[in-house]
């Protein structure tokens, strides 16, 4: 082997034994990934059901009864009665229900004489997402309860316009379908900056980085030597998350593989650069891991598209996103799972990753010449 | 204990702490830095989502039911298209969310009472994104039908639904979320200051010096605690006071309640943070054992998504997160106005989990050697 093989090999030996060795950097690289797509995959969720709701009925007849009764079979609630409206008011304030049902005592009275009879709903509106959810919901029942009420007396309840939907992709809008995908760009951003970062930062603390530049290395051998054995580990999560996308979750991949492959690939490389910077900027472990969390890891979680939409924010939060790579990749990875190949997406973003690499890139090679201080 | 001691200890802490200017401006700047961008960008109300309009239909009723959502703050229409391949194009590129199609006899059908059908392509990619477009633009529907039956002496639904939200009262995803952001943050600060305190002195070796010192386990407990506490303190009051001036976020409730809160939820968060300290021997571990910490309590929270929807097993782990309290009390004081009462049974849980965290700390200073 040539002598130059033989020194990269002998870093790279080194720095996979490192991660080997320590417990806290093996949690990160696969205990981690687990916990967040078993969290995100089975735990989180954004789909409302069982939602618990008050009913106060004044005056219980068949009209009253027969409303409420269709809440008590719909699955996205479960309701409990109470006697009053001052009742269900204390328990909205202690959080035991998320809203309530109030047929007042002139209900049935002013359904039956032709006129229009006032259903009150009230909802905790604290959570505003759910409480829109629990409206559309509750929305939902009213309108399917109406035509039930008309057909039963031989009428039939004609609104002027309805409303046919199509969702394209995801047709039953589970969102675990949009979230798990989402989730490799976060998992290789946690293994490529923050990991890297703590990492190469400890060797500028511990000293150890001035031992190694005493040794004939080449500043550009120990860059690709500490880089390698963390690309192997952020690619090996990212096929880890995807075997559990497919087969776990059941999340279909519309795209090809190798282009999630190359494309994947082309992100962590993007996220070895900023942790690299990192740790070369702030050369110590607690300004180093701090610095990635603020400037990688939470940004690829609110500001990447992964969970909130990049469209609703203030022009100036978007301007701040083209900032983030993990913007481009969660563009990337919920195009290629959900609708497949779809040139101009990926191509866009696969082109702001490549500028944004050889930008750090440069980076990172300024700044990181031999040098004590 | 004595007294002397501790300050001592705590002294000491704070300056090895603070001595460093980059250390302090990292406990300083990037919260405040992240309660301004994730309080803008955290939201899922949505503004100006992209549509286009595929409209077959000459009459005026589709016109003026386009102009509604036109009008509406929640759309924007981009584009109108005249083909069926333009529908997949542009949401397949993201262009636009949402294609509106009136069919041919939309406004023939309305004319004569029939029921007119208005076609929806919505980009499922988002699934919650596209649940709340379809949900604005229900609202936009329902509103126009009960104008035409009333302009058309039609009768309208024998039953009106009458809905109010109490506490956030125009629903406003950030009255929502930037609370939630000040719990999330007082745990980060708060854990990584106390995670390290103990696993840097093991690291260079001079917590072996400092337990063979006249401090009794105890002492170095509250003095490694004290630190923690202070700044935690220091930095919600600050958050608190922009989250109030310039969110507009009202607080309602009780402030006295809130401060037991966060005296609780910090007493919990550096106990957290002292055992993951205790256990580990280097910084390196303290500071990704924090992270192992953080990434779970925040989202088992109910910081963006609700616990109730989680599988009853998930939500049992949440019992263990002392931020999923802490967000209550939080979101109690500031919306619903909650005082001591409608809180108690968020404070003790806390005080447990700081009682046992803390304890347990203690217990490994001595225990742990290596």
């Amino acid at each position: 082997m040539n002598v130059r093989l033989r020194r990269l090999w002998g870093m790279i030996r080194k720095e996979s034994l490192q991660i080997l060795r320590d417990p806290s950097s093996i949690s990160i690289a696969f205990v981690m990934p687990v916990m967040l797509l078993l969290l995100f995959g089975y735990g989180v969720s954004l789909d409302a059901k069982n939602i618990p709701l008050g009913i106060v009925i004044e005056q219980p007849d068949t009209a009253a009864q027969s409303l409420a009764g269709a809440f008590d079979r719909s699955e996205f609630f479960l309701p409990q009665r109470f006697a009053a409206i001052q009742e269900a008011r204390q328990a909205l304030a202690e959080r035991r229900i998320d809203g309530i049902l109030w047929l007042r005592n002139d209900f049935s009275g002013r359904l039956l004489s032709g006129g229009e009879a006032p259903m009150g709903v009230f909802v905790n509106g604290v959570d505003s997402n759910q409480a829109n959810i629990t409206k559309g919901y509750i929305q939902g029942t009213w309108l399917a309860w109406l035509q039930h009420f008309a057909a039963a007396r031989g009428q039939t309840l004609d609104l002027p316009v309805s409303m046919e939907q199509r969702v394209w992709f995801n047709p039953a809008l589970s969102s675990h379908l949009f979230l798990v995908p989402g989730l490799i760009a976060i998992i290789m951003t946690m293994i490529g900056s923050l990991l890297t970062a703590m990492v190469v930062a400890r060797e500028w603390e511990r000293g150890t980085m001035e031992a190694l530049m005493v040794t004939p290395l080449h500043m550009g051998e120990m860059l690709i030597g500490k880089l390698i054995p963390y690309f192997v580990l952020g690619m090996g999560g990212m096929l880890l998350s995807v075997a559990m996308a497919l087969f776990l979750f059941d999340v279909p991949l519309r795209g090809p593989v190798w282009l999630l492959m190359l494309c994947s690939a082309l992100f962590m490389l993007v996220s070895l650069a900023i942790g690299l910077l990192i740790s070369i900027v702030t050369r110590n472990q607690f300004l180093a891991g701090q610095v990635a969390l603020v400037v990688s890891f939470l940004p690829s979680f609110l500001l990447s598209g992964f969970l909130f939409d990049i469209h609703s924010m203030p022009a100036w939060v978007q301007a701040v996103t083209y900032l983030v790579p993990a913007r481009y990749f969660v563009a990337i990875l919920q195009t290629l799972f959900l609708a497949g190949p779809v040139w101009p997406v990926v191509l866009l973003n696969a082109g702001a990753m490549l500028l944004m690499l050889l930008i750090f890139a440069v980076l990172v090679v300024k700044k990181s010449y031999k040098r004590l201080d | 204990m004595n007294f002397l001691h501790i300050f001592a200890l705590a002294r000491k802490e704070f300056l090895a702490l603070m001595r460093d200017k980059r250390s302090r401006i990292i406990i300083i700047v990037p919260p405040i830095v992240q309660l301004f961008i994730f309080g803008f960008a955290a939201t899922y109300d949505l503004n100006d989502v992209p549509v286009a309009v595929y409209n077959e239909d000459s009459g005026g009723a589709s016109r003026e039911l386009l102009a509604r959502i036109e009008g509406s703050p929640h759309f924007s229409i981009l584009h109108k298209i005249s083909s069926d391949a333009e529908i997949s194009t542009l949401i397949d590129t993201r262009k636009v969310l949402l294609v509106i199609r009136p069919g041919q006899r939309f406004s023939a059908d309305l004319q004569r009472g029939s029921p007119a059908s208005l076609q929806l392509i919505i980009d499922g990619r988002n699934s919650n994104t596209a649940m709340i477009a379809l949900n604005y633009l229900r609202n936009v529907v329902l509103d126009f039908n009960g104008e035409w039956q009333r302009e058309h002496g039609q009768t309208g639904p024998p039953v009106k639904l009458e809905m109010r939200a109490w506490y956030n009262e125009n629903l406003q995803s950030q009255w929502f979320v930037v609370p939630g952001i000040v719990g999330s943050l007082m745990l980060v600060v708060t854990l990584l200051v106390t995670a390290l305190s103990v696993a840097r002195e093991r690291e260079q070796g001079t917590f072996d010096q400092l337990l063979v010192t006249p401090l009794r386990p105890v002492e170095i407990l509250v003095g490694k605690a004290a630190p923690g506490i202070v700044i935690g303190l220091l930095e919600a009051t600050l958050i608190i006071v922009l989250m109030v001036w310039f969110f507009d976020i009202p607080l309602r409730g009780s402030i006295p309640a809130l401060y037991l809160g966060i005296l609780l939820f910090l007493v919990a968060t550096v106990g957290v943070g002292l055992m993951i300290s205790s256990i580990c021997v280097t910084q390196q571990q303290a500071i990704l054992g924090a992270f192992l910490f953080i990434v779970p309590a925040v989202i088992l929270s109910g910081f963006t998504t609700p616990i109730a929807n989680m599988p009853e097993f998930v939500q049992w782990l949440t019992y263990l997160d002392p931020l999923r309290y802490f967000l209550v009390i939080v979101r109690g004081v500031t919306l619903e106005g909650d005082g001591f009462v409608l809180l108690l049974h968020q404070f003790w849980p806390m005080a447990i989990i700081g009682a046992v965290t803390l304890v347990l700390a203690g217990w490994l200073f001595r225990h742990r050697m290596y």
